[in-house]
């Protein structure tokens, strides 16, 4: 039982007159570690440091092979303008709309994946015996094996035709909200909505994986007391679970939201890749939007400056990435059920 | 085992102002209705022929028990012998665990609650439990947790100030939190969590307290109040309770049930009886050597 601070302590007897303080010395006690110990630290401190000069190193790569292109621009023009044209002189590129478009997608996978990621969460860790969990379990990581290629494809070849009524159905009856309008004459294949489904299902096994982590670790006690009081198992998920797993669900939807905006073979297939005005990208039921990694993929390999350009914007992404990640382990790290769990 | 010989100097009465009782009175005096809740009053709880699995392990067997209403019932025998066992029998707890199962009827003023129609949130509603290692919900308030009940089984109640108070009342523990109540019910000491999972369970107006050894992690005073609670709740509660300290056996019950396991057997209960009986002169030598602690 750890002491919390606060807390009342009963009955304690008052000493009437306390003694003055007698002066002592502090002795600090160094613990010299053993050889075994120095050496596992060594390594482990060795492997750490490595992990970091990498992510330095990549990051410094990005820096200086897009310099060209951002000192040309300069940096505050490209990040705040939408259109890409290398075909005028000099060339007008900027991050922006890749940008709208990359978050949308990312935004619109997680919303979607986050409530199914809970629900098989729930599913797996509350409602199944134990037979049935291997099996979920198994099922889901399955999920995270399939190349995304394949998802990529199989959105694009299959998915598609299959989301555009659902898309129509949604511009219909609830076009009057920006996100859902849709002009008269657009076509709703190659929108950020599908690629936003496709990109929901890979990052599904990753948020399902954490939630699920937090979830089992619920304390059993505290799940016996909802139930003993008269719960039902759904009134003690609600009461218990799911204020427990709060901070799991909201970390691992960022780290989801980490690898949606990443996230590059499906975007590259199933959307138009042009970078367009935020003002087109919010309308996400129809036709058109880019992302920084599926524009990336497209146009690699062109003339040096575009390269340059391209590795400006993978720099961008790329510290937007580290940013949601960076937030979603220190609120998952922060929250009471997370404190054990690695992402 | 810990047997804590408790001082029975300690009087907690004395810090009990004349002015709180007024208080208590006060609040007692004001009648909360719980709508949807179980019907008032204690209840007769009756084991007939219970035994119980754990996957192919038939742990109990054959328990003939009767818990008459407002009074306590103490549990006693060595540790393993099937006490927590036939406790979550009693409100349905045990058939959380995967591969349990059981058998004989558990009546609940003459009805079974194993029925077939009978729901386990029911039944758990009007049989409370408080457990071994004190479980409060630890970002709740404590008046949340007080009230947690309420939200679990959807019952409503007009009073809900009124109802904390005299929850926590009961379970003596209103003096210490009174000022406090939106605070987490996690920020508790060891003991306070204790009492605040009592008063939680009592919120709903049980019929049947059940509690598995429900002082074995606190310190000898807040022992002394969980039994002052115990037994300022007899008449109103039927109190069920497992305990490994035969002083508090003795201090609190009424009747008193001895279990016991023989290697590889299930338990069964060799003895029960009126509590100076059973500590007196028992039939059974096994539980004379108990009682007096040469076994267990
Ligand atoms: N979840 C479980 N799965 C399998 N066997 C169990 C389980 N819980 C208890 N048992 C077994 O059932 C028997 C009775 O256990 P029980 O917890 O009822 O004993 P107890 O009398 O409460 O003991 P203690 O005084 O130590 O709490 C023991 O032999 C134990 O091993
Ligand atoms: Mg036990």
């Amino acid at each position: 039982m750890n002491v919390v601070p606060g807390t009342v302590l009963e009955d304690l007897p008052v000493a009437e007159d306390p003694p003055a303080p007698r002066e002592r010395t502090r002795r600090i006690i160094t613990e010299v570690p053993s050889r075994a110990d120095r050496r596992f630290n060594q390594i482990t401190m060795g492997a750490g440091i490595s992990v970091l000069a990498l992510l330095t190193l990549v990051g410094l790569f990005l820096m200086i092979q897009s310099s060209d292109a951002l000192g040309e621009t300069g940096i505050w023009t490209f990040l705040t303008r939408t259109e890409w044209r290398t075909d005028v002189t000099p060339a007008r590129i900027g991050v922006l709309g890749l940008l709208a478009g990359t978050v949308l997608v990312a935004v619109v996978a997680v919303a979607i994946a986050v409530p199914l990621s809970v629900f098989s969460a729930l599913a797996i860790t509350e409602y199944s015996t134990a037979k049935r969990r291997k099996w979920l379990v198994g099922v889901v990581d399955l999920l995270a094996a399939v190349p995304s290629l394949l998802f990529g494809l199989w959105g694009f070849l299959f998915l598609s035709d299959k989301i555009v009524p659902i898309s129509l159905w949604l511009s219909q009856n609830f076009g009057w909200i920006p996100l859902f309008k849709t002009s008269e004459d657009a076509s709703l294949t190659g929108s950020i909505f599908i690629a936003g489904i496709v990109v929901a299902l890979m990052v599904l096994p990753i948020i399902t994986s954490v939630v699920r982590e937090v979830f089992s670790q619920t304390p059993p006690g505290e799940k016996e007391a909802a139930l003993a009081l008269g719960g039902t198992r759904w009134g003690m998920i609600k009461t218990v679970v799911l204020p427990f797993g709060k901070g799991g669900i909201v970390g691992g939807s960022m780290l989801g939201l980490g690898r949606a905006l990443g996230e590059t073979i499906a975007v590259a297939l199933l959307l138009p890749q042009v970078p367009q005005k935020i003002s087109e990208s919010i309308h996400i039921l129809q036709n058109g939007g880019a992302t920084v990694s599926g524009f990336i993929a497209n146009r690699a390999g062109s003339d040096s400056f575009t390269t340059s350009g391209l590795l400006a914007a993978g720099l961008v992404l790329f510290v937007i990435t580290l940013g949601t990640n960076m937030i979603a382990s220190v609120v998952v790290s922060n929250s009471r059920s997370g404190a054990g769990v690695e992402i | 085992m810990t047997d804590v010989e408790i001082d029975a100097e300690i009087d907690l009465e004395e810090n009990l102002t004349e002015q709180d009782q007024e208080e208590a009175e006060k609040v007692f005096a004001k009648k909360v209705e719980i709508i949807g809740g179980p019907p008032a009053g204690p209840a007769t709880l009756e084991a007939k022929d219970a035994c119980a699995w754990f996957g192919d392990r038939l742990v109990l067997e054959g328990v003939d028990l009767v818990m008459p209403k407002g009074q306590v019932t103490a549990l006693i025998g060595p540790s393993g012998c099937g006490k927590s066992t036939f406790l979550r029998l009693l409100n349905r707890m045990h058939e959380l665990i995967p591969g349990a199962a059981l058998d004989g009827e558990i009546l609940l003023d003459g009805e079974d609650i194993y029925a077939t129609g009978t729901r386990a949130q029911q039944v758990r509603m009007r049989i409370g439990m408080v457990f071994q290692k004190p479980n409060p919900f630890p970002a709740m308030t404590i008046r949340e947790n007080v009230l947690a009940a309420l939200k679990l089984a959807r019952l409503k109640c007009d009073d809900k100030d009124t109802l904390v108070e005299q929850s926590l009342t009961r379970a003596g523990l209103w003096k210490e939190v009174r000022d406090r109540l939106d605070s987490p019910g996690g920020a508790l000491s060891g003991g306070q969590q204790q009492r605040l999972c009592i008063a939680r369970s009592l919120a709903v107006h049980p019929n049947v307290l059940l509690m598995d050894e429900p002082c074995s992690a606190l310190d000898p005073t807040s022992t002394r109040r969980v039994e002052e609670t115990i037994d300022e709740l007899r008449g109103e509660v039927t109190v069920v309770i497992v305990t490994h300290n035969m002083q508090q056996a003795q201090r609190v019950s009424d009747l008193c049930a001895f279990f016991l396991a023989a290697e590889n057997q299930p338990g069964v209960v060799v003895e029960q009886g009126p509590t100076d009986v059973m500590f007196s002169t028992p039939t059974d030598s096994r539980t004379l050597d108990y009682v007096q602690g040469r076994f267990g």
